[in-house]
């Protein structure tokens, strides 16, 4: 064991006690969450200031290409948040087997989500739409 | 032995000791606006995909958004969204180590509250004067 480590060998091998993850976990947390409170207000208050929400105002405005980018980097950004929140919720509240199942489930929505967002917002973007 | 007159007054567990409102209130509302937004995200998600899909999707994605529940989902979502940021910016100063006197945290919280209503009841009027209701 190396000097300072009072972790002994067994609780290495078991996995347990400080993962010496959570600084990142931690900090990631707080620069998405900067991210997203600029990131929210525009969106929030771009929405609110669109002419309506028809098919064609709705597609255009998405379509422009600044729109586009800062709604593709709002929607990873949030998968990503979000997916920080809601495991520290689930490690809180969920033990045992049905945490680990848990956990997994919200990685692959949040993947599942933040993905189909973009990819839509691509679509429009490109024109793909009908 | 002789009965007491009274039963002896003896601390309780840390839990019942605490204050909820308003640093327990806010501190949970945090979180359940937080899980209610992860929740959101997919209703946001739909919507693009919706738009994304072509016209005929994004119709019946509108008869879904004009219906009442999806109303009051939203008027939900919107007030998680100007809770959470103004009390995650609550947070962030925390972070730096500032605000946590209990004279400061106490303003701090009533000012998020309020703020957070107030945010809500003007974008809500925005939207439905804007969308005709059907935000």
């Amino acid at each position: 064991m190396s000097q300072g480590n009072l972790r002994s060998p067994l609780r290495t091998v078991l996995g347990l006690g400080s993962a010496k993850q959570g600084a990142k976990h931690w900090w990631a947390q707080r620069v998405t969450a900067v991210g997203l409170a600029l990131l929210g207000v525009w969106f929030i208050v771009s929405l609110a200031l669109l002419d309506g929400f028809a098919f064609g105002a709705v597609t255009t405005w998405i379509g422009n290409p600044f729109n586009a980018s800062l709604l593709s980097i709002l929607i990873a950004t949030l998968a990503y948040h979000s997916q920080l929140g809601v495991q520290v919720v689930i490690e809180d509240y969920v033990h045992g087997a049905l945490k680990t199942i848990s956990l997994m489930l919200s990685n692959f929505l949040h993947v599942i989500v933040g993905v189909l967002g973009v990819m839509s917002v691509l679509r429009i973007a490109f024109g793909v739409a009908a | 032995m002789a009965k007491r007159d009274k039963p002896l007054v003896r601390p309780l567990s840390p839990f019942w000791q605490y204050q909820i409102w308003p640093s327990m209130f806010l501190s949970i509302l945090h979180r359940i606006t937080g899980v209610a937004m992860s929740i959101g995200a997919v209703l946001l998600v739909y919507w693009l995909t919706a738009a994304a899909m072509g016209p005929d999707q994004y119709a019946t994605a509108q008869t879904i958004f004009a219906c009442w529940i999806t109303q009051v989902a939203l008027i939900g979502f919107i007030f998680s969204f100007c809770y959470h940021l103004l009390n995650g910016i609550r947070h962030l100063v925390w972070d730096t180590g500032h605000g946590f006197d209990l004279a400061v945290a106490r303003t701090s919280s009533y000012v998020v509250i309020v703020g957070a209503v107030v945010l809500t009841a003007v974008l809500i009027a925005l939207f439905f004067a804007r969308a005709g209701g059907a935000a």
